[in-house]
């Protein structure tokens, strides 16, 4: 009697120890997959899913839902998979307002959340959570990357200009973390602006040598090919948002010779890489852009985790998340003490290969990078 | 700043003014003529655009792309008229916006379904590309060709509404719907023509804009809401008064955003004056519209109150 009940003991301390594997991990994806920002969400997505299709676990399942870029719809999102769906895991959110509204509470309530886009400053720092992991960059990275290029090219004079909403300061705060110069000028135009005409006449006006713009979306698009049509011609530099694979199509070759700022780019020379951009090509049949590259890093993060540890035991998966233990497509990736990557940043030329516009690599911007926000997190 | 940095930001914002016009044009007859809320007016904008990309893509022809532009916006306005808001006359106003929200909603998802998520691809022509000097100053000419056909379009639409039989009409329906339609006008076939003639303008105005801005789902409705602040100076119904009232839209909202940034610079420190400045300029034109509102309630050029 008292062999049996010890071995049953056993048995179950012996189970509970071991990953579970019938029960498996659930994955709720919260991004844009409808409106003006749907390109996005669906390029995060699907890089996310090739990395699970190809991984052929039945243990993990994904739970995807559209968040129409509103924040209201991604709480509700977030309540539904955590409270019906009861996910693990949450990730998907592409805009940094929607992650502002559900990253919180999500961690809060013991989930973790792998950030594929969205890295606000204010969840690096003091608000940074140990169940939360950037798996992009943070928000700052490829502005202030941006802002050291210029620096180390000599340029003497930038014009630089965003959007007036807290990305676009964060961006050219960032930029000036790195370029300590002279500025021409600095201007915050109206978000969702669509005409820059008064913009590129202050710039041409200014005797500025260089521009530096963090436009995303089709702010980006217009300003680019309204400043190649104006024929101002200084060298342009941004982050990579306005110049990524799903807009160069939009701009055209208006794009062509811009310097842009991206810690990924589909030339990186590595094994990974070009099993993914093969791989994501044939699957979809179009060039893999920097958020289908984040998804599937993301995945393959999460993925590695599973391998290692049971999901149940937040803190064993938490390490193992940390270590960040996979091929990353960008190469070298590891994490800071407070989850956000530690990865070197390329600067990007925007060129023609036969009939196709898109970005090869012409230099390192800065090696390495971490974030300025490593010290205020006490996690 | 200089004098000719002035002058080329005005033309700037006469050019956003004219494209302001086509829009308002369209807005202001449908709220004029037939008492119709459309919210979807952004839509045909979009619609206009999407056609044009898509011809310009397919035969390489910038003309041939307006005028699908033209074509596409005035069947679908047509359609939407006779399917949809033809039913909407006689309701309030909140069905009617209720409805034409839904006509965005089914409008933007479906040029996504049609035409994919990710932004087309439409440029400005070749013959009109580049930069030409007006004396000192260098200035793009698409956006001169802009101007030139707004400006054109406004005069030829001021001459259809003075002297046509069809702006007699328009003209009466605005001014009394019931005796027109006692007088033996045909109401209905009226209406359709108005509301695809201001869903033509709205697709000339997305194909023009669309070369040097980004062809894109829910484009629309950025210019809608400005629309709106046109047609609300001018005066609801006027076509002078959305004309004056686009014009003072598109300076005001240009020039704002040039000069409050540089105003505050004089007496604060720069970083802190172009956060500030800018602020301030994207509030410039609702200022400017409560301002002429307090002076005229109905609106610069409005008939009713």
């Amino acid at each position: 009697m008292k062999m049996t009940k010890l071995a049953a003991l056993t048995a179950a301390t012996m189970l509970a120890g071991l990953p579970v594997m019938a029960e498996g991990v659930k994955v709720g994806m919260i991004t844009t997959l409808s409106g003006g920002g749907a390109g996005l969400g669906i390029d995060a997505r699907d890089g996310f899913m090739l990395a699970v299709k190809q991984a052929g676990r039945s243990d993990l399942e994904v739970v995807i839902e559209d968040d129409q870029r509103k924040p209201e719809v991604a709480v509700q999102l977030a309540d539904k998979m955590i409270q019906s769906d009861k996910v693990d895991v949450l990730t998907g959110i592409i805009w940094s307002n929607l992650a502002m509204a559900v990253v919180p509470a999500a961690v809060a309530q013991g989930k973790f959340y792998l950030s594929v886009n969205a890295a606000p400053s204010a969840l690096a720092g003091k608000g940074c959570n140990p169940n939360y992991f950037s798996v992009a960059y943070q928000n700052d990275n490829l502005h202030e990357a941006a802002g050291a290029y210029l620096a180390k090219s000599g340029f003497k004079k930038p014009f630089i200009l965003a959007p007036n909403y807290p990305a676009g300061q964060d961006s050219l705060t960032g930029f000036k973390r790195f370029y300590t110069g002279e500025l021409a000028g600095e201007i915050y135009t109206k978000l969702g602006q669509t005409d820059y005409a008064a913009e590129i006449a202050q710039i041409r006006a200014s005797g500025a040598d260089s521009v530096f713009f963090f436009l995303p979306g089709g702010m980006g698009i217009s300003f680019t090919k309204q400043y190649a049509d104006s024929g101002v011609g200084l060298p342009v530099v941004g982050p990579a948002f306005s110049f990524d694979q799903g807009i160069l199509g939009a701009v055209g070759e208006a794009a062509l010779g811009v310097k842009n700022t991206s810690q990924w780019s589909k030339d990186i020379d590595n094994d990974a890489n070009k099993a993914f951009v093969a791989g994501f090509e044939a699957e979809y049949g179009r060039l893999p852009s920097l958020y289908a590259a984040q998804g599937f890093d993301t995945a393959n993060l999460l993925i590695s985790a599973i391998n290692k540890a049971d999901v149940a035991d937040a803190a064993a998966f938490r390490d193992a998340l940390k270590a960040a233990d996979f091929a990353s497509v960008r190469g070298k990736f590891s994490f800071a003490s407070n989850n956000h990557p530690i990865q070197d940043i390329y600067v990007r030329e925007v060129v023609k290969e036969g009939d196709v516009i898109t970005n090869k690599i012409v230099g390192v911007a800065m090696e390495d990078r971490s974030n300025a926000y490593v010290d205020e997190c006490k996690m | 700043m200089s004098g000719l940095l002035l002058i080329e930001q005005v033309l700037n914002g006469l050019q956003s003014g004219v494209m302001l016009f086509l829009m308002a044009a369209g807005l202001t007859l449908v709220f004029g003529v037939m008492g119709l809320i459309n919210l979807a007016h952004g839509s045909l904008y979009m619609v206009g655009a999407f056609a044009a990309a898509a011809v310009a893509a397919a035969t390489g022809s910038f003309l041939l792309a307006l005028i699908a532009a033209l074509a596409a916006a005035a069947a679908a306005g047509a359609l939407i008229e006779l399917l949809v808001i033809r039913r909407l006359y006689a309701r309030d106003h909140l069905d009617q916006v209720l409805a034409t929200f839904a006509l965005i909603l089914i409008l933007s998802e479906g040029t996504r379904w049609l035409f994919g998520s990710f932004p087309l691809y439409l440029d400005v022509p070749s013959w009109l590309s580049g930069p030409v000097s007006l004396g000192p100053i260098q200035y793009p000419l698409y956006r001169l060709a802009i101007i030139v056909v707004g400006l054109a379009v406004a005069g030829g639409l001021g001459l259809l509404i003075a002297r046509t039989r069809l702006g007699i009409r328009i003209r009466a329906g605005e001014a009394d719907r019931e005796m027109i339609a006692a007088l033996g006008v045909d109401i209905s076939k009226l209406y359709t023509m108005v509301f695809a003639l201001g869903a033509a303008l709205a697709g000339l105005a997305g194909a023009l804009v669309g070369a040097i801005q980004s062809v894109q789902v829910g484009m629309g409705e950025p210019v809608l809401i400005l629309a709106f602040v046109v047609i609300v100076i001018g005066g609801i119904g006027s076509i002078k008064g959305a004309f004056i009232g686009a014009l003072l839209v598109g300076l005001t909202d240009t020039l704002g955003g040039v000069l409050l940034p540089q105003a505050f610079g004089l007496f604060m420190e720069p970083s802190a004056a172009t956060t500030v400045g800018a602020s301030l300029a994207s509030m410039a034109i609702y200022i400017l519209m409560a301002g002429v509102l307090i002076w005229r309630p109905s609106g610069l050029f409005g008939a009713r109150a």
